[in-house]
């Protein structure tokens, strides 16, 4: 018996109401087709979701932990990054 | 034969299919060959659980006899079964399961697609509704048929000795008689007939991806539609109908 696995997929589903596929979890499958269709089963039983995104994970790059101070030291302190000097007219919803 | 017992019996032979087949998937509950394909195969069982309540609830209200969808369901003897030799073969490998669904799936699609046109209002709309899970089923059957053809030596293998020993009850998903002639008439029932190029249009489509073969004798077994099962049956209604007879009239 075979000890080779199916490559890993990360799965992204977008909701109905939603504007960005958000990511909701991993299953293995053997091609992009069969993840899909996995996706659908694990993850759109509920009517999760209108839209499957998968992507091996092998394939996806993440920024390192250890360097998580570097990349993402907080822009509290720095006044100057955030454009709060805008007086922004009534009836703009999206800002 | 009049018009309503033609009626119930056409029903029947719709809602028994779904019942069965979505007995006999559910088997596969917590034993799938991976997590994915466990819930896939469960999810298709309670699609048809799901199509044969309507259809039963409907056979039931034709009827008129004072059975509801449960007892039709639960309290039958295997001879008042009117489900095709198909469905109530048993899930063997994986390759078994995916044949027989592949079969089913293809006839299944082309029947709801056929079925909505129908005069009756009920198996129309049932038919809409059942279409849509359909197509998934189908492509979940066909997809999975192709690469297990077209797979390993052993996966090849396997899969083509499921289709060699379930070819012979593929030929009873056609069967007509005196009940679809009735139903024809008055424009309710599908012509079976009819159905019968496209189905192995498609089927040949998949083999020849798959790298199967359509077996070479067409000897055909039948008998279900008319209440004469194969020893399964017995088997899988002793297991189904278990609660109901153990405890008559219990309730979740």
């Amino acid at each position: 018996m075979s000890t080779n696995e199916w490559p890993l997929w990360e799965v992204f589903i977008r909701s109905k109401q939603g504007l960005s596929h958000k990511h909701v979890g991993s299953l293995r499958a053997a091609d992009a087709t069969m993840a899909i269709d996995n996706a659908r089963d694990v993850y759109t039983r509920r009517s999760e979701g209108i839209s499957i995104w998968v992507v091996e994970s092998r394939l996806v790059a993440a920024s390192d932990p250890k360097e998580a101070d570097a990349l993402f030291e907080p822009a509290d302190t720095k006044v100057y990054r955030h454009p709060t000097f805008y007086d922004v007219p009534d009836g703009i919803s999206h800002m | 034969m009049n018009q309503q017992e033609a009626l119930f019996e056409y029903t029947l032979r719709i809602a028994d299919d779904s019942l069965i087949l979505g007995h006999r998937v559910s088997e596969w509950c917590g034993h799938g060959p991976i997590l994915e394909e466990d819930i896939a195969l469960t999810n298709i069982a309670l699609d048809l659980v799901g199509q044969a309540t309507n259809l039963l609830d409907y056979a039931a209200l034709v009827e008129n006899n004072g059975r509801d969808a449960d007892t039709l369901a639960f309290l039958r003897y295997d001879r008042d079964y009117r489900n095709t030799l198909l469905v109530e073969q048993q899930n063997g490998d994986f390759g078994m399961t995916i044949a027989r669904q592949f079969f089913f799936d293809i006839f299944r699609r082309l029947f709801f697609e056929a079925l909505q046109k129908s005069t009756d209002a009920t198996l129309s709309a049932i038919a809409e509704k059942s279409l849509k899970e359909t197509k998934y089923h189908v492509k979940h059957s066909s997809e999975w048929m192709i690469r297990l053809g077209d797979g390993t030596e052993e996966s090849r293998q396997r899969v083509q000795e499921a289709v060699d020993t379930l070819w012979r009850y593929t030929g009873e998903l056609f069967y007509t008689d005196e009940v679809d002639q009735l139903l024809l008439s008055a424009q309710i029932a599908v012509d079976l007939e009819a159905l019968k190029a496209p189905w192995m249009s498609y089927v040949q489509e998949i083999f020849s991806e798959a790298t199967l073969e359509i077996p070479a004798h067409n000897w055909q077994q039948g008998g279900g539609r008319k209440g004469i099962h194969s020893e399964h049956l017995g088997y899988l209604l002793a297991e189904m109908q278990y609660m109901q007879r153990a405890y008559p009239g219990m309730e979740w």
